[in-house]
């Protein structure tokens, strides 16, 4: 075995641990946490209707509450189509 | 790539509407129902896709520059940054709006009569503020951007002809 598959297996396992022990501490599907409440899931859900205008909450977060989120999705596609068009640029008569 | 057989090119034909019509469903509804600019595009992005794997990348070079997809896109990226900054220019033309930046400032209010409804169900369109607006910009933005990305690697690395 060499010296590269070998650290590629403990990178596994370490990985693989933190993958367990996650999904051993994950929130139960469904039920209410009194402890871990999440006060903004519920606000977002009771108000997203009335301060968005939109049906969807999904959209009404993406593009109302978390908008500057999206801004910095955009500049990524923006980012990669530039990255894309300058590498390939060359390689056309 | 110089496009493939005549099989591929009808059934691309007749399936190349339905999927532009289900994108910009998508887009247009974004709003409303599952989905939004981001999927709508990559929905349209991928029936653009499918255009070039059965034509050929050089007979869509032909018909379409990706300088201009270059500027459809940076249209879309315009038209979102500009609808954000509204939000802080109408603040300053009316003291009547309350707004920042990427506020949503049509929504709620009887100046503008266009999309200034709050989201009464799935079937009226004309609601949620500036969301349906940006949707169109980021889905023009993805549309632009995926098909270039596509579009050069695939015109940048073609068989040569005759070889």
């Amino acid at each position: 075995m060499s010296g590269r598959n070998f650290a590629a297996i403990i990178f596994f396992a370490i990985v693989a641990v933190f993958l367990v022990f996650s999904a051993l501490m994950m929130h139960p599907f469904g039920e209410f946490d009194e402890e871990h409440y999440p006060e903004m899931d519920q606000y977002i859900i009771d108000n997203t209707q009335n301060e968005t205008g939109a049906d969807n909450g999904v959209t009404g977060v993406v593009f109302d509450y978390r908008g500057f989120d999206t801004l910095g999705e955009a500049t990524v596609l923006f980012t990669a189509v530039a990255g894309v068009i300058i590498l390939f640029r060359r390689l056309k008569k | 790539m110089s496009g493939m057989s005549r099989i591929v090119k009808t059934i691309t034909n007749v399936a190349f509407p339905f999927v532009m019509i289900y994108g910009l469903y998508v887009i247009a509804h974004g709003h409303l129902t599952p989905g939004g600019g981001f999927q709508g595009g990559a929905v349209v992005a991928s029936g653009l896709a499918m255009i070039l794997v059965a034509y050929g990348s050089i007979w869509v070079v032909g018909k379409v520059k990706e300088k201009h997809l270059s500027v459809l896109e940076s249209l879309g990226a315009i038209g979102f940054i500009s609808l954000a900054f509204f939000g802080i220019l109408l603040v300053y033309l009316y003291s009547s709006f309350e707004g920042t930046f990427f506020s949503n400032f049509l929504i709620g209010q009887d100046t503008i009569p266009i999309f200034n409804e709050i989201g009464k169900g799935l079937a009226n369109i004309n609601t949620a503020g500036i969301i349906p607006l940006m949707n169109f910009a980021v889905g023009l933005k993805v549309i632009a951007g995926l098909f270039v990305i596509v579009l050069v690697m695939a015109y940048s690395t073609r068989i040569k002809e005759g070889k």
